[in-house]
């Protein structure tokens, strides 16, 4: 956890103004610079340096893996404090992984580390959990969304 | 969706899933990569937007980075027979990114309700989850709330060449 990284006005509106709809055109950098009042060099270097400093994780299309015929599933594990490092450079070692967070409830001892499993095909994610339980020696808990109510990931910078 | 998923869009994904080019032409460049014309490249990406193979393209910033220190899963036990009509007013609220029913894992786990909040502080969140809990009332047989302490990975979809 760290403090908030310094930004400055242009920073937060590039990063308000395009957590979606980027266009897509011969020069969709000069149309969205266009917008924010900047010039398209201006967006590009403020792009590379926020990327740089991990303000963002990421610039680009977002894919719902589930839509080309894969599977995206969240699953947990109840890691020992002990054992922490072992397993999650095991979970981390695989690609199928595409994000893990260490989570926890103030009663302690329960799943206290989450992670996304993103495979090309249904049988990937079994096979990723297999993997994960062979090498750990823990149980994988798998929790495949039955029902999708809301999903919109955009916050506005507050920072 | 699928069976319009072809080996061209696969390819397109390789080449984009680590993000664009940060180029005045980033989808000319794609397709020099990918090695089909810029046109069919814009209108691949397109075709997948509007379908949903791409959810949105775009930004995606780190939220501790932005102010978000605190984001809580707020997982609640509700019976199954509401759970269709409290997920969606869950999923309603302004302040929830994320909404699902998922399987209960007994007995280690009995909640099917996940909703996902974000603030400033843990105190901001803990507010909201209140929110949540009246809106789910005497439904909410037992809920609790994980904080994400340290973000341990997140590359995103990775699928291999």
């Amino acid at each position: 956890m760290h403090e908030p990284t310094q930004i400055d006005a242009l920073d937060r509106a590039i990063i308000d103004g395009l957590q979606g709809g980027f266009p897509i055109c011969e020069r969709p950098y000069a149309q969205v610079a266009a917008g924010l009042g900047m010039s398209e060099a201006e967006l590009l270097e403020r792009l590379q340096r926020m990327l740089d400093a991990r303000l963002l994780t990421r610039f680009g299309p977002m894919f719902q893996v589930e839509r080309m015929g894969g599977a995206f599933v969240l699953a947990a594990l109840r890691v020992p404090e002990g054992d922490w490092q072992r397993v999650l450079e095991i979970v981390n070692a695989l690609p199928e992984v595409a994000h893990n967070y260490r989570r926890e409830s103030e009663r302690g001892g329960g799943l206290n580390m989450w992670f996304v499993l993103a495979t090309e095909s249904a049988a990937g994610i079994d096979a990723a959990i297999h993997r994960i339980e062979a090498a750990s020696g823990l149980p994988v808990f798998p929790f495949p969304k039955l029902q999708e109510y809301f999903v919109e990931m955009k916050l506005a910078v507050r920072a | 969706m699928s069976e319009t998923f072809d080996a061209v869009d696969r390819r397109l994904v390789l080449a984009t899933q680590g993000g664009l080019p940060l180029v005045p032409r980033p989808y000319h460049q794609v397709a020099e990569q990918v090695g089909i014309p810029a046109d069919e490249v814009m209108a691949r990406l397109a075709r997948m937007l509007a379908g949903g193979v791409i959810r949105r393209i775009g930004a995606v910033p780190n939220h501790y980075a932005i102010g978000y220190t605190a984001n809580g899963m707020s997982v609640w036990d509700v019976p199954d027979e509401c759970i269709d009509e409290l997920g969606r007013q869950v999923g309603a609220l302004a302040f929830v990114t994320h909404c699902y029913h998922r399987p209960r894992r007994l007995p280690d786990w009995p909640y099917n309700l996940f909703a996902m909040v974000h603030g400033g502080s843990r105190a901001e969140v803990m507010t909201k989850v209140a929110e949540i809990a009246a809106i789910i009332g005497s439904d909410c047989r037992a809920h609790d709330v994980l904080f994400s302490t340290r973000i341990l990975k997140k590359t995103g979809l990775r699928i291999g060449a």
